[in-house]
């Protein structure tokens, strides 16, 4: 009977240990190494070992088993400096594993003393006694061990759990800084993460955040129980303290030399720190610190803050080039949709005549440029051609780009003369063009039976025409105005219509400035008196091949300076009569 | 570059423009044009180290024209080399700002005005 129950308490306490002995090895092995496994394991197989001893013959040696038993005991002692999971458990949690360690050493002594009390009562009518069988008592003493020894290690690391998770607290603050733009969180945010970083770190009684950026966002003053009245009356106390400044170890952020520590007496706050934030180099803010304690910032402290106020301002520069990126991309986007329209509302090919040959080119510089050219027939006889220029770059001229064309091609159809197109072309732009804004203007009516060209100039570059019979080519200076400029109804006044009667082979020339004011490297215009050369030049040869000749002369001046402006060129040369 | 002087003479402002007028620096100009003409009647502008006018230099002076007719204000240029006058000219300012060679000839004119 006893045996049967002495059996059953066997039972029960053997599953304790073994699964004690479990929970042990993971605590063991929370950071594994190759040494300790391999260790790990010719231990296993000497218990192992010792339990088959209970079924040897040798089994009650007395030797072995003090022997073993005294292995076991220092193996143990070997095992339980693998207690690194101590340092992981928080203040909470180091405490609930004291009273549970404590729990089952009071289990441990309670069972051992049962087998004992077995062992002596009834020694002799037990079938196995346990308290001879070394590899349970090895195994009791293994986990006994190891269950004080983790037992003193926990109560000793309770003062010092705090220091570590501070220290993790502020890796995660660290990270929260720094991770800010990818979390999606904006700049504002930096700012609170920093405040409340610092102030955890220091175990502050209030702080504030003062953000004064040099230029475009107004002030902004982060506060952290403290008002504003309070605010000031700290920074009208700061002058009359002991003020002493720190210097950074920081070779390159010599700027920071503006952090100090003051030291108020008969103040609520004793102790005060600053330190100023530096974003590319420009003064951004400054973040203070303030303490009810005298003396209340170490050096750790210090070190800590200033982490921080790096990282943030990191973080900080990273948004900034961010917005400017984006800024950057979004304009490049919008400049080649304006580039596509503007191409889009120049004409293809010019139409043929029977009469003339022509080319039309132009090419565009680098930003979205304003010049403009089109053509209309208004019967056999009768072609309409303008050319224009609007002034300034970028989207807004494109936009009068087409404002243009669409004067055009709506006014053109009412074949009004030069004069009185431009002046009905200057009021429906008028409402439209920005104050600085003005367009030049050139048309041109180019008549078969009269054999004219009936032109005016509002404000263009002069009309280049080259005659055939004299062999000359000159300017035409006619009086003009640019449009836009006046606003009013005086503008017929300054628009003169000149006439040219055509010969064959007599050649037009329309163009814009990009090419008379195209510079070279030494700053020297193409100017009038080249063009007209060239012209004369190569007068006897097609519009295309005129209009290589210069663009070829054109490249060849400018050298390896980009074009600043549009490069636009028509060319008219007018056939031979066929008889 | 650009660089802009100002100086009272007797009852006249002088603006000495010296340098290029680009896109940029028109900015400049168009500040300071419209912080004199508040309470300038009689404006001098020096163009003789002007040495280049873009469209956008043109743009800022052609917007002051109608501002100025209407407040009483006279402007004339003077000193300005032949490239820069003729910028001028093709475009038609000349018809709407008057422009002369020396400082002499500019006083004289706005007081006969």
């Amino acid at each position: 009977m006893i045996n049967f129950l002495y059996l059953i308490n066997l039972g029960l306490i053997s599953a304790f240990f073994i699964s004690t002995f479990v929970v042990w090895e993971r605590f063991i092995f929370y950071q594994k190494s190759k040494q300790l496994i391999y260790s790990w394991r010719i231990f296993i197989y000497l218990l192992l070992a010792s339990l088959l001893l209970t079924f040897a013959p040798i089994a009650s040696s007395e030797m072995i088993f003090l022997g073993f038993v005294s292995f076991t005991f220092l193996i143990s002692i070997y095992f339980s400096v693998n207690l690194k999971w101590v340092a992981y458990l928080n203040f909470k949690q180091k405490w609930k594993s004291i009273l549970l360690f404590i729990l089952i050493i009071i289990y441990l002594v309670y069972f051992i003393k049962q087998i004992y009390d077995y062992s002596i009562d009834y020694s002799g009518i037990l079938i196995l006694d346990l308290w001879a069988n070394t590899s349970l008592i090895s195994l009791y003493t293994f986990i006994f061990i190891y269950a004080l020894i983790s037992v003193l290690v926990i109560l000793f690391n309770l003062p010092t759990s705090s220091v570590f998770e501070k220290k993790i607290e502020e890796i995660i603050n660290f990270q929260r800084l720094s991770q800010s733009r990818n979390t999606g969180k904006n700049q504002n945010e930096v700012y609170d993460v920093l405040l409340e970083s610092s102030v955890s770190a220091v175990l502050a009684d209030a702080a504030w955040l003062d953000i004064n950026q040099s230029g475009l966002e107004s002030k902004k003053q982060l506060a952290y129980k403290i008002s504003s009245e309070e605010i000031l009356e700290v920074q009208e106390h700061i002058p009359k303290g002991k003020i002493k400044k720190l210097f950074s170890t920081d070779p390159i952020k010599n700027l920071n030399s503006n952090r100090y520590i003051a030291s108020i007496r008969d103040f609520r706050f004793k102790s005060i720190l600053v330190f100023p934030i530096f974003v590319q180099n420009d003064s951004f803010g400054n973040l203070v610190l303030l303490k009810e304690i005298s003396d209340g910032f170490n050096d750790e402290m210090i070190n800590v803050i200033s982490t921080y106020i790096n990282q943030a301002s990191i973080s900080i520069e990273n948004f900034k080039l961010i917005d400017a990126a984006v800024e950057n991309e979004r304009y490049r986007k919008e400049l080649n949709i304006a580039k596509t329209v503007q191409r889009s509302l120049l004409p293809l090919k010019l139409e043929e005549s029977n009469y003339f040959d022509i080319i039309g080119f132009s090419i565009s510089a680098d930003e979205v440029g304003g010049d403009y050219y089109d053509i209309y027939k208004i019967d056999d006889d009768k072609t309409i051609l303008i050319i224009g220029d609007v002034s300034g770059k970028g989207t807004s001229a494109a936009f009068h780009m087409s404002q243009l064309k669409g004067i055009f091609q709506s006014l053109v159809q009412l074949d009004l003369n030069p004069r009185d197109f431009l002046v009905y072309a200057n009021n429906a732009l008028i409402s439209g063009l920005d104050k600085n804004s003005f367009i030049t203007v050139a048309y041109y009516i180019i008549d078969k039976s009269s054999q004219t060209i009936e032109f005016s100039r509002a404000g263009h570059c002069p009309t280049l025409y080259y005659n055939h019979r004299k062999k000359e080519a000159e300017y035409y200076y006619s009086k003009g105005l640019g449009l836009g400029i006046l606003r009013n109804n005086e503008f017929y006044r300054y628009i003169n219509i000149d006439t040219i009667k055509f010969k064959p082979d007599d050649i037009l020339v329309l163009y814009t400035d990009g090419i008379t004011e195209a510079r070279n490297l030494n700053q020297e215009e193409f100017g009038y008196d080249r063009l007209k050369n060239l012209i004369i030049d190569n007068a006897s040869y097609a519009p295309e091949i005129i209009k290589d000749a210069i663009m070829k002369a054109l490249y060849a001046f400018g050298e390896s300076n980009a074009p600043g402006d549009d490069y636009t060129i028509i060319i008219i040369k007018f056939k031979k009569n066929k008889t | 570059m650009i660089s802009i002087l100002t100086e009272t003479e007797e009852d006249f402002f002088i603006i000495n423009i010296s340098g290029e007028i680009d896109a940029s620096s028109s900015i400049h100009l168009d500040n300071k044009l419209g912080e004199i003409i508040k309470s300038a009647k009689k404006i001098l502008v020096d163009c003789t180290n002007l040495k280049y006018i873009s469209s956008a230099g043109l743009g800022v002076f052609m917007s002051y024209i109608q501002e100025m007719e209407e407040g009483d204000i006279r402007m004339i240029l003077f000193g300005m080399s032949s490239n820069v006058k003729n910028v001028f000219e093709i475009l038609g300012l000349d018809q709407l700002i008057k422009m002369v060679e020396t400082k002499e000839e500019a006083k004289s004119l706005l007081n006969a005005i």
